[in-house]
């Protein structure tokens, strides 16, 4: 009758794992450790294959009788069309220096996490489908044969990869993971075999501009709200503009700043701070993305969400764009944008209307980070700050993968920070800058059915958070990627509560002195504010 | 296991060398002229072929891993070879990579970071094993030229005397035999027992580590024990170069499982994972600038797309944007 | 002499096997990197099992106060919580130190029976201590349930202000 084991067997729980090298491994899914699968209808408004209801957990997964012949087809077309991938399916000799580097293989403990094994699971049906070696000695050549099971293991592996890229820094031949869980995921969704998470995402913002769906009103109500709390803090009431023709620059940022705390307070800042400099610019219901969830599903959705940027520049007429705090977001604008969408060549070489600084880094594609903006406003003393205001924190700063490793922008934020904050610690040198850890939630993974993944890929960096935290006070987590502010609350939250997350120009407005304000009490949170506080406390 | 059968299958290129080199003159004249020239016919065209393939697929999007700070406003400082923006940047990141395996030489970075003793300080010796078996194997390459040149270059002359510094023996020892074979005892003792490392070999690792194993043992062997008469060898090279081959009667088996475990590495080079020493100057993550932000990165097989025009979303939208206040197109 | 003082003389020792009883469930392949306990910050695993196992240690030996292990527990157990185990996989590593102690103490002083009273004493901590971990792992557990709903929350605020169903704070 009882199916618990008697107290004698309990002990005996071997943990042993099987013995069967990883090729015969089938994959076990754990609950906790991936996402729902797409549904048909986030499919069927981009025009994505084989939409239909399915659940990953399932042994059927509906996929069309010749689905074998299209991923080695796919496996072709994508070895001529690009070299890294020819060139990373050929080269890695395995040599073990990018397997502990990766955060989801030092959380998980699992091997095929490892940087290499994951290369590795489509590298061996490459080799069975596309060399000589591997057709004639399979196996011993490295060579295994495309079944379901390995299908089913790809997509649990490549929604386990955030593509941060940190493996390629460590890589002797620049072998980046970050391209071939591009590819596989490519691959994947020949099938239809998507995650919700990310399918919905890309079809909102399709059809209505931003991954949230936000339809145009409800971008003006939200922005309203946070309009309400400014007016609060500082007395001042902005009006923004949306889609206004004639305008210099034209304003994208990733919708999540539109939506829930704490990326609110950042988008906060932006209104605050363009209010203050008199910035001719606008909002753009159409454009209303900087993020791009279609590079996680394919270079081809991803051209097609990132192509209303440069359209909806072109329509208002606008000289040059300025872009929000984002991730992913900037590894697509500094590396695809351009080459998708561009030349772009209806619009000028970016120039800062205060400064008169030209961004030379920028004349091809004409988009600037608002972190780079605001530390040309800074170094010209354009704003009026009293970091005092943001006294009652102490910062550390996460460097988002995308921004550090696919962008190379390190200092600026940092001087931006140095400049509004008193209070500045950075983590530990392993774990910033180009060797950032990564949030564990990148790349559409940020769903809450997989919390126990995040938590696992999270851990490093919040291992480091924790660090600080414990020897230097730090209360707060500053980062420039709107999926962090979402994401690493959650993981402060689990693994070093007490630390606040935050965007950069959150931390701007508090310390900017508005022309005109009344006297603050509050920062943008409502949270009294140090000066306050202590006189509170005396009386 | 497959580490086993990597061993058998080189054992068994012994043998066969070695019975070759036994057998009479037509399959010494197989064994020492034909196998080679065919080896290495392969090993070239095989190279070209491997690197022709590669180039043939584009590189669609400048994909450079940046590991430094991006050139930017002109007051912050620029990480010129970290994050290169132009072509010399680049030029000096590769040259780097390729001479001091500087991404391995990061993982280094990284352990000793860690302080205290070093419990496991193995980032270390892959580094140093990596470096110490490339550059040990190009000397040896390099002093292996005296065969084929009849007049020996003072460069060769020089590393020769250079690399037996140690005065011990006779014939002298070279450091490079001692280290090539230390290197590759190495990298093979660290593939079976670090556990990850294991983990994700495949035959593909173990038998290259043991065909130049093989290889440099065969050359320690005749050099400093089975004595081969060294002016046949040079009359079999010189033939060889010269396409006027002749195999002298006085050169002994052990030469030919040498040249033969060569000729088989040389055959199986671009075949196998041994072709990153081509790959690594095309890998676009190392060889390209950060400066796509600058100059438009042009991709040969960019398609129009199927996107959702503005035209489209007011359509949708016109009515709430109105209602919202928002500016339209059309009324 | 004292098992107490015997114990703490092998501590070193005892604590490396513990280490290896915990990582004894992790895949193989893995605890090579876990192995590196110096690396706080790119092995943090190792790290923390590592510097958790010598804390906790310690504090059985001293007959624990619940206030100085939760700090050396925490670093081990949540962390476990997440990973695909069992709550008993979870946490048996807490009685294998059972096993190792007496190992430890066997050699010296089996048969005597002042060193078994102890041990049986020491047993009674170690039981404490896993009381306190089945605590703490539940509360992981549920703070990761709590995170799963408060993001759904998070998610539909805004819309839930929207449409004013949500009242403004009341002090």
């Amino acid at each position: 009758m009882s199916k618990l084991p008697k107290p004698a067997e309990l002990a005996k729980v071997s943990y042993q794992l099987p013995k069967t090298g990883w090729m015969d491994t089938p994959v076990e899914f754990k609950p906790g450790m991936f996402c729902h699968g797409s549904k048909p209808k986030s499919l069927e408004l981009v025009g994505f294959p084989n939409p239909r209801e399915w659940r990953p957990a399932d042994a059927d997964w509906k996929l069309p009788e010749n689905w074998k012949e299209i991923i080695i087809e796919g496996i072709a077309d994508r070895l001529k069309k690009y070299r890294s991938f020819r060139l990373f399916m050929d080269i890695c000799v395995r040599c073990g220096a990018c397997a502990d580097k990766c955060h989801f293989f030092i959380g998980t403990g699992d091997p095929r996490n490892m940087p290499v094994l994951r290369a590795e699971l489509i590298r061996s049906v490459y080799r069975k489908e596309f060399t000589t070696a591997g057709k004639i000695l399979g196996k011993m050549a490295g060579g295994r044969e495309l079944t379901l099971d390995v299908l089913k293991e790809w997509w649990y592996y490549f929604y386990q990869c955030t593509e941060c890229r940190r493996c390629s820094v460590f890589c002797p031949y620049g072998i980046d993971q970050a391209e071939i869980t591009i590819i596989g995921r490519e691959l994947l969704n020949l099938l239809g075999l998507n995650i919700e998470w990310i399918a919905g995402p890309v079809s909102n913002c399709y059809m209505k501009g931003n991954h949230l769906g936000l339809e145009p009103h409800t971008i003006v109500g939200n922005l309203e709200y946070m309009l309400d709390d400014i007016e609060t803090v500082t007395g001042k009431r902005i009006k923004p503009t949306f889609n206004r023709k004639g305008a210099e620059i034209l304003f994208v940022t990733p919708s999540g700043d539109l939506f829930a705390d704490p990326g609110t307070y950042t988008a906060m800042g932006y209104l605050m701070l363009f209010e203050e400099l008199g910035l001719d610019y606008t909002w753009s219901t159409y454009a209303s993305e900087g993020g791009n969830f279609g590079f996680f599903t394919s270079n081809e959705m991803g051209k097609r969400l990132n192509s209303k940027i440069y359209a909806e520049a072109k329509r208002l007429g606008v000289k040059w764009i300025l872009g929000g705090e984002c991730g992913h977001m900037w590894r697509v604008l500094s590396q695809y944008m351009d080459t998708w969408n561009g030349p772009a060549d209806f619009l000028e070489v970016p120039k800062s209307p205060i400064t008169g600084t030209v961004f030379e880094n920028a004349k091809s594609m004409k988009m600037v980070h608002v972190a780079e903006f605001t530390a040309d406003l800074i170094k010209n003393n354009k704003l009026k700050l009293d970091p005092s205001r943001n006294d009652h924190l102490k910062v550390t700063w996460h460097d988002s993968c995308n921004v550090a490793r696919g962008m190379g922008m390190l200092e600026e934020p940092r001087y931006v920070l140095k400049s509004v904050v008193n209070n500045f610690v950075e983590m530990p040198e392993d774990t910033i800058r180009e060797k950032t850890f990564c949030c564990g939630s990148g790349t559409g993974l940020n769903a809450s059915e997989n919390m126990e993944l995040r938590m696992k890929g999270g851990f490093p960096r919040a291992n480091a958070v924790k660090y600080v935290h414990e020897h230097h006070g730090v209360n707060m987590l500053g980062n420039v990627c709107a999926i962090d502010r979402a994401s690493l609350k959650a993981l402060m939250e689990y693994w070093v509560p007490g630390v606040g997350v935050c965007g950069l120009h959150e931390l701007v407005a508090n310390a900017m002195i508005m022309t005109g304000e009344k006297e603050r009490t509050t920062d943008l949170r409502g949270e009294p504010l140090p000066s306050v506080a202590a006189k509170e406390e005396k009386a | 296991m497959t580490a086993i059968i990597s061993f058998i299958a080189v054992l068994l290129l012994v043998a066969i060398g070695y019975v070759g080199g036994s057998a009479g003159p037509s399959v010494r004249f197989l064994f020492g002229v034909v196998i080679p020239y065919a080896a290495f016919i392969f090993f070239v065209g095989g190279l070209i072929a491997r690197i022709m393939k590669w180039a043939s697929s584009p590189v669609p999007f400048n994909i450079v891993t940046t590991t430094g700070q991006q050139k930017t406003l002109p007051w912050i400082k620029h990480s010129k070879i970290e994050s290169p923006y132009s072509a010399f940047g680049v030029v000096i990141r590769m040259a780097l990579e390729i001479l001091a395996f500087r991404s391995l030489f990061r993982n280094l970075k990284t352990q000793l970071h860690e302080g205290g003793r070093v419990a496991y300080g193995e980032a270390k010796w892959l580094w140093m094993a990596g470096l110490a078996f490339h550059y040990s194997f190009a000397i040896i390459l390099f002093r292996h030229l005296r065969f084929f040149i009849e007049k020996v270059p003072v460069a060769v002359q020089m590393t020769d005397m250079l690399d037996s510094f140690l005065q011990i023996g006779a014939p002298l020892l070279y450091a490079t035999d001692v280290v090539l074979l230390g290197a590759v005892t190495y990298l093979f003792i660290r593939r079976v027992a670090i556990p990850q490392v294991r983990y994700i070999s495949l035959a593909a690792d173990y038998f290259p580590l043991f065909l130049i194993f093989g290889i440099g043992a065969t050359g320690v062997l005749m050099r400093y024990f089975t004595k081969t008469d060294i002016i046949s060898v040079k009359m079999l090279a010189m033939g060889l170069i010269s396409f006027k081959p002749v195999v002298p009667d006085t050169i002994g088996a052990m030469f030919f499982v040498h040249l033969f475990l060569l000729s088989v590495l040389f055959a199986y080079f671009p075949l196998s994972k041994l072709v990153h020493m081509g790959g690594v100057f095309l890998s676009p993550t190392r060889n390209l600038p950060n400066n796509s932000r600058a100059v438009r990165h042009v991709n040969p097989w960019n398609y129009p797309v199927h996107v959702h025009t503005y035209e489209e979303y007011e359509n949708d939208f016109r009515d709430k944007m109105k209602e919202a206040g928002l500016p339209v197109e059309k009324e | 002499m004292d098992l107490k003082e015997i114990l703490r003389q092998k501590r070193e020792d005892i604590v490396d096997r513990w280490f290896e009883a915990i990582l004894s469930s992790y895949h193989e392949d893995a605890r090579g990197p876990m192995r590196r306990t110096q690396a706080q910050f790119t092995n943090p695993v190792g790290f923390n099992f590592r510097e958790g196992l010598e804390g906790l240690f310690d504090a059985v030996l001293q007959g624990m106060l619940p206030d100085t292990v939760t700090g050396f527990l925490d670093a081990i157990v949540r962390l476990r919580a997440v990973q695909d185990f069992s709550p008993s996989q979870s946490l048996s590593f807490i009685f294998e130190l059972k096993k190792i102690l007496r190992a430890a103490a066997g050699a010296e002083l089996s048969g005597d029976p002042e060193t078994a009273d102890e041990l049986v004493r020491l047993d009674g901590v170690i039981d404490d201590l896993a009381l306190f971990a089945f605590d703490l792992h539940m509360e992981c557990r549920e703070k990761i349930y709590a995170l799963k709903a408060q993001e759904a929350r998070d998610m539909t605020f805004r819309l839930l202000q929207k449409a004013q169903l949500i009242a403004e704070h009341q002090e």
